[in-house]
């Protein structure tokens, strides 16, 4: 399996590192031509905006778009959920814009609120799944395609599922916890 | 929910990799960096070079600008404290900062220690000018580090120097006997375990980040390929002739930082850069980067 990592800004390098754990090849993308041949694709944390201006520059949006649509397997961290969601309360921006639900960026305030939390996440086992959460969004809203995998104690939706992509509020890249790769790897199976 | 935590103090540091943090001294200023693709911005009083050309005692700035950049953009927002003055910390935390810079470039408040920065929930990041100096301030609770360069000058080399001091002495540490650990660890003055995980992990346990000096987007993909994981741009922006330009294309720069006909390309018409000081010609007592201990 070939999967790029996005690497225009952000913690791309701890995804490629976690993939390479899992014997996975794992390459950096920062032009569309590198986006040929993916088995999947991974969104890392950053800076939505950074990102999303990066992405714009070398036309990177479009291509990841219409190969969402044709079902490539994309998975978003933080934000790459931000990215990937069809609506980002409070702002209007381009993004890829794939994921038919809404997000809120920043939704627990500043740093001095972010935080970690055990998460119970069926779809991984039983064992909670630690989530780090750094300036995080939520979801706020999602369709009935959507399948949110994760929530907090007071039901906020973190994870998600739609087909082939899947998003988390939260870091696993940040973690030894290499389940919720896996989970993407077995959802890419068969593309 | 457990807050201000090591792993989200430095996760934070890690989702600011591969950019640049931007120095700004207004509202308007930080709309323009983040309309630039800065992936955080630094709240200043003064950039560097003013500082450098105004003397005088340089401290915190005051809270209305940083409330008032703060309110103006989404991305992160960093603030300076002098070296030691952890009251001006505090106060940095009051406000909701979401990175605090203690920094060589205010006036230093204490000639010997630096702020204990684990007693924080807000992450710190220091400058240094070598490994010992890094993990002299990880130990403190740096959550993360940047080379110091001579900041206000818009000259480059001493950033240069100062990471290629810092990447020399983890390839020294990396390749050392066991045993030689502990006199290694004595003499750079730094704490033992830090420098034996250092020897193990071949890397600093924290993001590491270029400052102090960067001029130009070819500056910006330098430091990069000497592996910095990202960089800080103080008074080479908007001591620039166009600052929106100049921002941008040091932007695509530290992304595409391996790529040199995008480096030659963005480099194009960016009007003039800000003028350039030989750190030869500045008086040793008025170098920043010595102020560390």
């Amino acid at each position: 399996m070939r999967i790029g990592v996005l690497a225009l800004q952000g913690a791309f390098v701890e995804h490629i590192a976690i993939l390479n754990q899992l014997k996975v090849e794992a390459l950096p993308v920062r032009l569309p031509q590198e986006l040929v041949g993916l088995d999947g694709l991974v969104i890392p944390g950053g800076e939505s905006t950074t990102i999303n201006k990066l992405m714009l520059d070398y036309n990177l949006m479009c291509e990841i778009r219409n190969l969402a649509k044709n079902g490539l397997p994309i998975f978003g961290t933080c934000a790459g959920m931000i990215l990937l969601a069809n609506k980002v309360s409070g702002l209007d921006m381009d993004s890829i814009g794939v994921m038919n639900m809404t997000v809120r960026r920043n939704a627990f305030g500043r740093q001095k609120d972010s935080f970690e939390n055990e998460l119970s996440m069926p779809v991984l086992g039983e064992k909670p799944f630690l989530g780090i959460f750094i300036r995080a969004p939520v979801i706020e809203w999602t369709s009935s395609e959507v399948e949110v995998l994760a929530r907090l104690a007071d039901g906020t939706g973190v994870a998600a599922r739609q087909g082939r992509l899947l998003v988390s509020a939260f870091h696993p890249e940040l973690t030894n916890d290499l389940r919720f790769h896996e989970y993407f790897l077995d959802i890419g199976r068969g593309y | 929910m457990e807050t201000g935590t090591w792993k989200v103090k430095t996760g934070l540091a890690q989702m600011l990799k591969g950019g640049v943090i931007m120095d700004v001294i207004n509202a308007e200023q930080a709309k323009i960096a983040q309309e630039a693709g800065a992936c955080a911005v630094m709240a200043l009083e003064r950039v560097p070079a003013d500082i450098r050309a105004d003397g005088g005692v340089a401290r915190m700035a005051d809270p209305t600008i940083i409330e008032a950049i703060t309110k103006a953009v989404s991305i992160p927002v960093m603030a300076k404290c002098r070296i030691g003055h952890f009251v001006e910390a505090q106060a940095l935390e009051a406000l909701d900062i979401d990175f605090i810079d203690e920094s060589e470039v205010l006036t230093p408040a204490d000639e010997s220690h630096h702020i204990w920065k684990h007693d924080f929930k807000v992450p710190f990041v220091c400058g240094c000018r070598d490994l010992g100096e890094a993990v002299r301030r990880i130990g403190e609770g740096a959550a993360m580090i940047r080379t110091k360069g001579e900041a206000g000058t818009g000259n480059i080399v001493e950033a240069v120097r100062h990471m290629r001091a810092v990447m020399d002495g983890i390839r020294k540490l990396v390749n050392m006997p066991q045993d030689e650990l502990m006199t290694q660890a004595k003499e750079m003055g730094a704490p033992f375990e830090l420098v034996e995980e250092i020897h193990k992990t071949g890397k600093l346990p924290v993001v590491n980040f270029a400052a102090g000096g960067v001029a130009t987007p070819t500056d910006a993909a330098l430091m990069m390929q000497l592996g910095a994981d990202g960089v800080f741009v103080g008074s080479g922006i908007f001591k620039s002739s166009n600052p929106e330009v100049r921002a941008r294309a040091i932007v695509k720069a530290t992304t595409h930082f391996q790529d040199p006909k995008i480096i030659a390309e963005v480099s194009k018409n960016l009007g003039q850069a800000m003028p350039g000081l030989d750190i030869k010609q500045i008086p040793v007592e008025e170098l920043l980067a010595p102020r560390g201990w």
